[in-house]
């Protein structure tokens, strides 16, 4: 069980949204101080460690970009939306971010409410108003990836890539 | 209960007799397509191990030539992967270079009847080669390039009958731009063309609506497999390959018989491709900046045919930067032996080298604040090819250049013997 502060998102919130092209090839730590720049100017500096995101409908639709990264980067603690878009959820599980499909969220919470989301139990909870809503449950396999920070995490323990190069914490040079 | 195309691509890659909706499916993966993004800081790490190198493609296609440090270096890291696993299929600047899905049905890297993994969100482009792809994630790709393996989830299908034929003018992207106008999102659903009027369409056409199945929030998209797909693979190609088509009674979420004889040029407006296509008489005379033909979607030969067909003899409306970004290097090559390099530069157009370019906003025309672009690529989404306070327009290559020689939102009628023309 986590809980955090609810911000809310509409439907088809894409990831050029998420993460602005001219960002997208910079060093994660940059790519998270520009997420939702153009709908939501300034609010990188307002969300908090932990903080959830809550979409509507086809959320993440869009390019392949690493938009989970920047978010987890940025420190959102899990991302809840009516529906994802299929590739923006994939690359939740592989990026290790925290998500939830569940249908009915964005009539049940408003921004700043406090939401407690369990994964494994498929479960969201307003704790202003007490409803809790059953969310899309994730194969377990998904689940544990997603758990585990993603492919990443997987592959360096069975010895077949190497560690982040020092270059990806390092300064930004544009992209 | 018999399968759709994708049901029996997964089903052979997944060493199963079938699969049907629902079903969750470990895949080999037949071909890895890694592109310049792959080998940026944030996505790349040291390879230790990779499956099957002859199984790799590495084509740099988003920022080439290296348009700052940052992407020089990027590019780097890419040619020192390719020397140290012996990646036969590079596709560095120059000769062989172009954009990644487009270089992989000129090779026919994308073997029908097989499975291929790029992460490039069009990697669908594939599936006009009757190749089962869909966008994936940096990671994935990294997982089947080390592993040689990925997953998909099995879900259901939503067929497309096509027949009659497309009016001269009239091209896949107008048909494109019906289906998400009309249709509107297909989240969660493969897509499946087929039907008697893929005899007239080309391999290159095909790609164009593999490639924009990703706007409609498709899984895969996929074509049949028929004559026209045969003489295209073996003229690239001595491998041996299985080709697969539906059977007679695969299970569709639902069957939708679509005549191209009647579809009209169409828009899209800024910001949103899904349920926002408009017909250009509802935009027609709004002023453009910039004109923009290219990308995996319509930086085809043919794209550059029908846009060179418009500007004959004509010129750029002054004040209009126009654009054009063939999507291989090949392509460039065809279109100066075709004549249409010579015809779209004598108009005023610049033709670039290929590159994804402008289409992701990246460089060789960036937009500016304010500015309006009519597009004939990929997305019209909010900052997508510049600022965000940009508006976007998306169209046909007709649409755009005959919009490029008026200097705003046009039919290409004006400039074409398009028949019984609206």
């Amino acid at each position: 069980m986590i809980s955090g502060k609810v911000w809310m998102f509409g439907d088809d919130i894409n990831t050029d949204l998420m993460l602005p092209t001219a960002h997208m090839y910079s060093p994660k730590e940059i790519q998270a101080q520009h997420v939702f720049e153009a709908n939501r100017p300034g609010w990188v500096k307002l969300v908090g460690k932990g903080d959830f995101v809550f979409g509507g409908k086809n959320f993440g639709t869009g390019s392949s970009r690493p938009a989970p990264l920047a978010m987890t980067t940025l420190g959102i603690g899990c991302v809840v939306a009516e529906t994802f878009n299929p590739l923006f959820f994939r690359n939740c599980v592989s990026f290790g971010l925290q998500a939830l499909e569940c249908p009915g969220v964005t009539a049940a919470f408003q921004e700043g409410d406090i939401a407690e989301i369990s994964l494994a139990e498929a479960k969201v909870r307003n704790t202003r108003t007490g409803q809790t809503l059953p969310g899309v449950a994730i194969p377990e396999a998904l689940l544990s990836l997603m758990a585990g920070g993603g492919i990443f995490p997987l592959l360096e323990s069975e010895g077949l890539i190497g560690p982040a190069p020092a270059e990806a914490a390092g300064a930004a040079q544009g992209g | 209960m018999g399968m759709t195309i994708i049901e029996k691509i997964l089903a052979k890659a997944s060493g199963r007799e079938r699969t049907q909706p629902g079903d969750v499916v470990v895949v080999k993966v037949e071909t890895v397509v890694l592109y310049d993004g792959n080998f940026f800081p944030a996505y790349w790490r040291e390879i230790k191990h990779v499956a099957n190198p002859d199984s790799v493609v590495v084509a740099f296609d988003h920022r080439v030539p290296a348009p700052d440090q940052f992407c020089a270096r990027a590019h780097g890291v890419g040619r020192a992967f390719v020397e140290k696993f012996g990646i036969k299929r590079f596709h560095d600047v120059g000769y062989d270079q172009g954009i990644a899905h487009v270089i992989c049905a000129e090779r026919a890297y994308a073997l029908p009847g097989t499975v291929l993994i790029c992460s490039d969100s069009h990697a669908g482009s594939a599936g006009a080669l009757n190749c089962a792809a869909r966008g994936t994630g940096g990671p994935d790709v990294i997982y089947a390039l080390t592993k040689g393996t990925t997953w998909y989830r099995v879900c259901e299908t939503i067929r497309y009958e096509l027949v009659g034929k497309l009016r001269h003018g009239v091209t896949p992207k107008d048909l494109f731009l019906h289906i998400s106008g009309t249709y509107g999102t297909h989240a969660d659903y493969n897509v499946e063309f087929g039907g008697p009027a893929l005899a007239d369409l080309s391999i290159d056409e095909r790609r164009t609506l593999s490639t924009m199945g990703t706007e409609l929030n498709a899984e895969f998209t996929v074509f049949e497999a028929d004559a026209v797909l045969d003489r295209y693979v073996k003229a690239r190609t001595d491998r041996p390959y299985e080709t697969f088509n539906p059977d007679p009674d695969a299970r569709y979420a639902e069957r939708r018989v679509l005549d191209l004889s009647k579809i009209e040029p169409l828009v899209a407006k800024p910001d949103r491709v899904i349920n926002n296509s408009a017909a250009i008489s509802e935009v027609a005379g709004q002023r453009i900046d910039q004109a923009f033909i290219g990308s995996c979607a319509n930086g085809n030969l043919y794209d550059l045919a029908i846009a060179a067909e418009v500007v004959d003899g004509r010129r750029v409306a002054p004040g209009v930067r126009f654009l054009v970004t063939p999507g291989s290097q090949e392509v460039y090559r065809q279109a100066l032996k075709a004549g249409y390099v010579e015809k779209l530069t004598a108009a005023g157009a610049v033709v670039t080298s290929a590159t994804c370019g402008a289409c992701q906003g990246g460089h060789m025309g960036v937009i500016g604040p304010k500015e309006v672009c009519i597009t004939a690529s990929t997305r019209n989404f909010k900052g997508r090819m510049g600022d965000p306070s940009a508006s976007v327009y998306m169209a046909s290559p007709a649409t755009v250049a005959a919009s490029a020689l008026t200097g705003k939102i046009t039919h290409p009628g004006q400039f074409l013997k398009m028949e019984g023309a609206r």
